[in-house]
């Protein structure tokens, strides 16, 4: 992390305001997703805005960035009065955002990215040199190193990251908002994002900085405003806060910040692959290689740096993708030509990374959800293929309770649902078969607070039960707190192994393909 | 000797020929679909604006009015396609379709209400061939390529054209974008709705320039569909050139060629149906081949919703 900050641009010093939200209102339908919300940020200062998923965060920047409409409120910039309509007013204004999900175009290069709306013209015809020379003066004064001729989709997503803030320079903001900006990096990625930002505060930036990592804020932040439900619960200044109240502030009431991890009996290879290789959707090669062993009663954690292969590797594991070569095995058995149906026949459960697409059918009702994998199998169905809806109602209904999902209804439209109880419907048609070996990709990945405590302690269950547990996730935290083995990914090949007290700075390097492990394969 | 030279020029000339109405309407799909619509539509405006084109020249004696009525016809079809796909987000291969039908159904309905009679129109006032001093005497190449329609000639500078349109001016740049991630362009604070709309307006005009070397530059007149699969073929072309509109050019022109060398085959040895079929053929093995590895514009076919 990077170390304390050395200016002090407190609420209490001098320094200006360059933007102040107040009473925000913002509803959708029957949610009130702002409700009375103000903040302030001072020149120079980054502002952390801290809130779990759903809790308004992005909504607020939104309205400040003119992509939604307020109910009501005020924006002043500059002690300016000012109505922000769209992203152009926005920008006008100097309000710059680098948004969580990149607003890049891979196949352009990233100068085009750079100048696009905004293009330097040589009569009619786009000054290409111009954007690239532009780019370049930017790259340089702020030590964002990029090649303005790169095409984006070739750049990592640490350099991507660089281009969308270089995007926000070149058309002159002065106010930055970055969005859960370092979910997608390493951490020695993150230290870069970090020195970058004291380095343009320093400029006469200012940044707010929105996400729900608690922990990061604390190094960089000068300030901290705190969102739950809609509604600023507090500012607070960070080199007085801690992580402890932070966390409650954010969830409402004590959480646990560490899940408690017992020892437990490992017993023999369940889910294992040998020199799998396997191919993306674009037919490029994504897993080069890779030998996995997930043991009875382990968890075995696969961290890595998001699109290293490890949503293919899921996918050829689970059955869902070709193996283009190498072999799976389940508790023993040559699984490698079987479909993703006859695998999870024979025990293994699979809960897929992009839960809204690949894990329910939105449409469906819950207990259609539940019934996706076993209605061909009785109690559920009998001859002639006939189904049993009433039985699987009535399954449902259990599994529902069972793994607490709200509502509990069966009939209940799966896409109605939020993030963290889809999951919990997900885990519950999952885990209830009682499978041999699970597959878990980024299962806690959006849901909330309460609901990760609660996958959490249901994946420890399982593993207490002797099930094999991998778990994929990006979450550097997660990974270390529920494994009991970590494997590194990186550019589709298992780059390093390390245990469960692995240090930020050992993953890091992994992660970013520079371990120890590399030299060697 | 003298014999393969002539019979090389007339088969280039063909193949010019052929090419020409699949260029325009590719160059046409081509803007729609690097905006992000799908304009399976190509048929239909061509073929609306061919009988437009036939009607404008037939009352007015004059081919450049017959131009005029076809390109307003083109637009305001492309548009009725842009309404329905980017402002009420239908399904763009459904309108597409719809454009199809209503082209078919319209035109034959239309000529006996015009002209009291389906089948073909009467001659009508079209582009005769323009002979380029100088060049048109390049023995061979000359004549094929300098002794054509002024339409020929338009696209023969539109292929340039639309490259620098498309890869060198920042109208181009939006409209790749708009095509790939609408949310940047969104956020860039330009307008996905408004690109798009100028996308498919542009395919209907292009198509237009299509429907019109039919009825009036191959033929003087209008024939009921006429255009007979040439919107789908040049939708091909696109796919093939991969969204270039040099590389859908050169499909095109192989298409052309395609069509150009079954004339020439002798009918005894293959029976004509079959040799008919060879650039239909060529059509399905080229996007079997080649389509399925050719990279479209990501957000093709995807409606884009302002949040």
């Amino acid at each position: 992390m990077v170390e304390a900050r050395a200016r002090d641009n407190g609420p209490g010093a001098k320094a200006p305001k360059v933007l102040e939200m107040t009473g925000v209102t913002k509803t959708f339908g029957p949610v009130t997703a702002n409700d009375d919300v103000s903040l302030v940020l001072h020149r120079g200062e980054i502002l952390g805005l801290l809130g779990e998923n759903g809790a308004g965060k992005s909504t607020l920047m939104k309205i400040l960035y003119g992509l939604y409409k307020p109910d009501s409120g005020t924006i002043y910039v500059d002690g300016e009065e000012v109505q922000i309509r769209d992203p152009k007013d926005a920008v006008r204004r100097g309000i710059g955002m680098v948004h969580q999900h990149f607003t890049l175009i891979p196949p352009l290069t990233v100068a085009e990215n750079i100048v696009l709306g905004a293009e330097p013209r040589k009569g009619g015809a786009l000054d290409l040199n111009r954007a690239m020379r532009e780019t370049e003066v930017l790259s340089e004064r702020y030590g964002l190193k990029v090649d303005p001729r790169a095409r984006v989709a070739d750049l990592s997503v640490g350099v991507q990251q660089r281009v969308e803030i270089l995007k926000a320079l070149y058309r002159d903001a002065r106010i930055l908002i970055l969005d859960e900006p370092t979910a997608v990096l390493t951490p020695q990625e993150t230290e870069d994002l970090y020195r970058t930002l004291q380095e343009l505060v320093a400029d006469g930036l200012s940044i707010i900085l929105i996400t729900h990592k608690l922990g990061e804020l604390l190094g960089v932040s000068d300030n901290i405003t705190i969102i739950r439900d809609g509604r600023v619960v507090d500012t607070v200044k960070t080199s007085e806060t801690e992580e402890g109240s932070l966390a409650r502030l954010m969830v409402g009431r004590e959480v646990l910040l560490r899940v408690e991890k017992g020892e437990n009996e490992v017993g023999t290879p369940r889910l294992v692959a040998q020199g799998l290789v396997v191919l993306s959707s674009t037919g490029a090669t994504a897993v080069h290689g890779v030998d996995i062993e997930v043991r009875a009663g382990e968890i075995l954690g696969v961290a890595g740096v998001d699109g290293n292969g490890q949503v293919e590797l899921a996918e050829a594991l689970a059955g869902t993708r070709l193996v283009h070569k190498g072999r799976v095995y389940l508790d023993g058995e040559d699984v490698t030509g079987l479909g993703a149906d006859e695998r999870q026949e024979r025990g293994l459960a699979y809960v897929p990374e992009d839960r809204s697409h690949k894990g329910l059918v939105q449409d469906f009702s819950l207990w259609e959800n539940n019934a996706l994998k076993t209605y061909d199998e009785p109690p559920f169905s009998g001859r002639f293929g006939r189904i049993f809806p009433k039985v699987m109602r009535r399954r449902a209904a259990q599994n529902l309770k069972a793994y607490d999902v709200r509502p509990s209804e069966p009939d209940a439209r799966a896409g109605a649902l939020s993030g963290g109880n889809q999951q919990k419907a997900i885990l519950a048609r999952e885990l209830s078969g009682n499978p041999k070996a699970i597959i878990a990709a980024q299962p806690t990945r959006g849901v909330d607070v309460g609901a990760i405590e609660f996958i959490h302690r249901q994946l420890l269950e399982q593993r207490e039960e002797g099930k094999a547990i991998l778990l994929i996730s990006l979450e550097l935290e997660e990974v270390r707190s529920l494994s009991d083995r970590i494997v590194v990914m990186y550019d589709g090949r298992i780059v390093g192994e390390v245990g469960p007290d692995a240090t930020d700075e050992e993953l890091g390097l992994l992660m970013a393909g520079r371990g120890s492990g590399v030299g060697e394969r | 000797m003298e014999e393969t030279l002539t019979a090389l020029g007339a088969i280039l000339a063909s193949t010019l020929r052929n090419a020409t109405p699949l260029i325009f309407a590719a160059l046409g799909g081509m803007f729609s679909e690097r905006s992000g619509v799908v304009n399976i539509g190509l048929e239909g405006l061509m073929l609306i604006s061919a009988f437009a084109g036939a009607v404008g020249a037939f009352y007015s004696g004059n081919a450049l009015v017959g131009l005029a009525t076809a390109l307003g016809a083109g637009l305001l079809f492309a548009l009725i396609h842009a309404v329905m796909c980017i402002t009420f987000e239908a399904d763009q291969i459904i309108s597409g379709t719809a454009i199809n039908l209503l082209a078919l159904g319209g035109t034959g309905f239309l000529m006996v209400v015009f002209f009291g009679s389906g089948g073909t129109t009467p001659r009508v006032a079209s582009f005769e061939l323009v002979r380029i001093p100088g060049l048109a005497d390049i023995p061979v190449i000359g004549p094929a390529l300098f002794e054509q329609s002024l339409l020929v000639y338009l696209m023969y500078f539109l292929v340039p054209l639309t490259f620098f349109v498309v890869f060198r001016t920042p109208f181009g740049l939006r409209l790749r974008a708009s095509g790939e991630v609408p949310e940047a362009v969104d956020t860039a604070g330009v307008s996905v709705t408004r690109m798009r709309y100028y996308g498919v307006a542009l395919s209907g005009m292009l198509a237009a320039l299509g429907g019109v070397y039919l009825s009036m530059s191959l033929l003087s007149a209008f024939t009921e569909g006429m255009t007979n699969g040439r919107g789908f073929i040049a939708l091909a072309a696109l796919i093939f050139g991969r969204w270039n509109p040099i590389g859908a050019a050169v499909a095109a022109l192989l298409f052309g060629l395609a069509q150009a060398v079954t004339f020439r085959v002798a009918q005894d040895v293959i029976p004509l149906e079959f040799v008919q079929m060879f650039p239909y053929i060529l059509t399905i093995v080229v996007l079997a081949g080649f389509g399925g590895r050719a990279i479209a514009p990501s957000a093709l076919g995807k409606p884009y919703r302002k949040e």
